[in-house]
């Protein structure tokens, strides 16, 4: 089937790659503000749309019946994925999007390689700007296709508690350095490296997919849950530097400037995140942060004992009733138990009576980027509401009450005190500042970092102790009859 | 010189990138990647070439592979992202 275009002039093709670029772009500037944000991601949709149909149409075109069949299959699992999921699933369908992406680049370098081989011969086909380009493609790729495979695993529950096994580090670093001497292998094409002979199937590539396949699970599995959002943060970025790479190898503008915008996009988030934690991305991947140790909790038994007051729902509605602002602070413990909507119609049940209510949302809380906002938002909270940490942060001080739910390290005023704590420098939510906190929790059990904390034996914290919704849901019954 | 001319591109755009994401709130930063991941699913028009022009039977079933990779990164992540953003556009009262 020949190019339905093609009678058009040759710039013809970029042109409309340049304006997908520019949809792209446009799309992105109406998502800095909630209210023009759908709009954006439909501009972004139509410039994809718009560079996929004329890519179909131009270029000739030899199996039709493959490519459309391909395209109907994704369409159809992509469509029901998304339909679906519940929000509460968002996280690892996210992850598992991102790493489709790395895959297809992956796969895309390494047969436009085969290709060129087949067409020119091995010497003549292939450029160092070509192998390289492909050694990167192939590399990130493949990390990014295998470390979201693993990170979606994680966060649906598959295997949920780190692994984490003698000599970690070593073998992610050995497994980096092999990755480095395939790709090498492939760029230089030289002879010297025996098997990795670039050869019709062009095999170093392949070697290399395999290798940094090993590396993505290796970097991920030993991740434990409250450092996922760094972890999709920075697979979102190497989705779209896959993608620029990509670009690179087949010469192709638009791949290019809307890789780059992903990837940097995803640095961006990975950098807002490690911050948000005080820790580096090196910390992160490489550190034996809360492992076995985060479990046991033993030295924080004793700090509670005797210090700590609990609460009842009778009594936190009592200090809701003559608060004059209130300020809600969720934790992943209310995405564990879909408390959103509880929490949700206990703050319009509030506000029906004159109450403040804002939310107090830390950066990290939750399994993503931003997660808190999407479970709210959903619960139908406004997004004026939703407040970050930089803006609550002064105002806890004129707060009659702070409810604390699912929430524990972002909490914890050993950030600012203890020097040797593991989350020491962590900008963390000030909620003890405010009048009176009611913290929702479970039990005293520690938090990701495995430390203990002093919030909960303060003489302004009153602990209520129970499963984040069925707690909610509590004080929603209990405002109602007390305020037909 | 197609390489200087890429490389030109991909150096703008990442500039591009910084000065347009960091003006993201937090609120939305979940969106921001589910968004943007749909966007990385660019690589499709990659495979679409390979799948519709594959030399060989080898790349086209690599190239079947990528686009079906590829298209449900695309339509899935614009998908999740539009049912997620349809939750933020309300104000207080809606």
């Amino acid at each position: 089937m020949i190019g339905l275009v093609s009678g058009l002039p040759p710039d013809t093709l970029s042109f409309v790659y340049l304006v997908s670029g520019i949809l792209f772009i446009l799309g992105l500037r109406k998502l800095t503000h909630p209210r023009t944000a759908k709009q954006g991601n439909l501009i972004s949709a139509a410039g994809m749309a718009l560079a996929v149909g004329v890519t179909v149409l131009w270029f000739e075109i030899l199996s039709p019946l493959i490519l459309v069949t391909a395209l109907l299959v994704g369409t159809g699992i992509g469509t029901w994925l998304a339909l679906s999921i519940e929000t509460t699933d968002m996280p690892q369908l996210v992850g598992l999007f991102n790493g489709f992406g790395g895959g297809a680049s992956a796969l895309v370098a390494g047969a436009e390689l085969v290709d060129r081989v087949g067409a020119a011969g091995p010497t003549s086909g292939l450029t160092g700007t070509v192998t390289g380009a492909a050694a990167v493609t192939g590399l990130v790729g493949a990390v990014t296709f295998c470390g979201s495979l693993v990170a979606a695993g994680k966060l649906h529950g598959v295997f949920e508690d780190p692994i984490r096994y003698p000599g970690e580090n070593g073998a992610k670093v050995g497994t980096l350095l092999l990755a480095v001497v395939v790709g090498l292998a492939l760029v230089t094409q030289s002879t010297l490296f025996g098997l990795l002979d670039v050869g019709a199937w062009v095999t170093p590539y392949w070697v290399l997919l395999a290798v940094a396949s090993l590396l993505g699970v290796l970097l991920v599995i030993p991740i434990g849950g409250a450092d996922m959002p760094v972890v999709i943060a920075l697979l979102n970025a190497c989705s779209g530097l896959a993608a620029a790479s990509t670009g690179f190898v087949l010469n192709n503008s638009v791949l290019i400037i809307a890789g780059t915008l992903v990837g940097a996009s995803g640095i961006i988030l990975t950098v807002i995140m490690c911050r948000s934690m005080n820790r580096s991305l090196r910390n992160v991947l490489f550190s034996k942060y809360g492992g076995p140790r985060g479990t046991t909790g033993e030295d924080g038994a004793d700090i509670y004992e005797g210090n700590v007051m609990t609460t009842s729902p009778e009594e936190v509605v009592m200090l809701l009733e003559t608060a004059r602002r209130v300020v809600i602070v969720p934790g992943y413990g209310m995405a564990v138990g879909q408390a959103q909507h509880a929490v949700a119609e206990l703050a319009r049940l509030l506000e029906g009576d004159g109450i403040e209510v804002a939310f107090g949302i830390h950066p990290v809380a939750g399994r993503m980027p931003g997660h808190m906002n999407v479970l709210l938002a959903e619960a139908n909270v406004p997004y004026e509401q939703l407040e970050a940490l930089s803006d609550i942060n002064p105002a806890f001080s004129q707060t009659d009450l702070v409810l604390v739910t699912g929430a524990n390290d972002v909490v914890n005023p050993t950030a600012y005190s203890g020097e040797d704590s593991p989350i020491a420098g962590m900008p963390v939510l000030n909620v003890w500042e405010a009048e009176t906190v009611v913290v929702n929790k479970r039990s005293l059990s520690p938090g990701y970092a495995g430390i203990s904390n002093p919030l909960f034996t303060k003489d302004n914290t009153l602990m209520l102790f129970g499963d984040a919704r069925e707690s909610m849901q509590a004080l929603v019954n209990e405002y109602k009859q007390t305020h037909p | 010189m197609a390489f200087i001319e890429n490389l030109t591109l991909f150096i703008l755009a990442g500039f591009l990138g910084y000065e347009l994401i960091t003006k993201i709130p937090a609120t939305l930063h979940t969106p921001l990647i589910s968004s943007t991941n749909a966007i990385s699913g660019i690589t499709l028009i990659g495979s679409v070439l390979v799948a519709g022009s594959g030399q060989s039977t080898l790349t086209t079933v690599l190239g079947f592979l990528a686009v079906v990779l590829a298209t449900v990164n695309v339509v899935g992540g614009y998908l999740v992202s539009h049912k997620m953003l349809r939750n933020f556009g309300r104000r207080r009262g809606d």
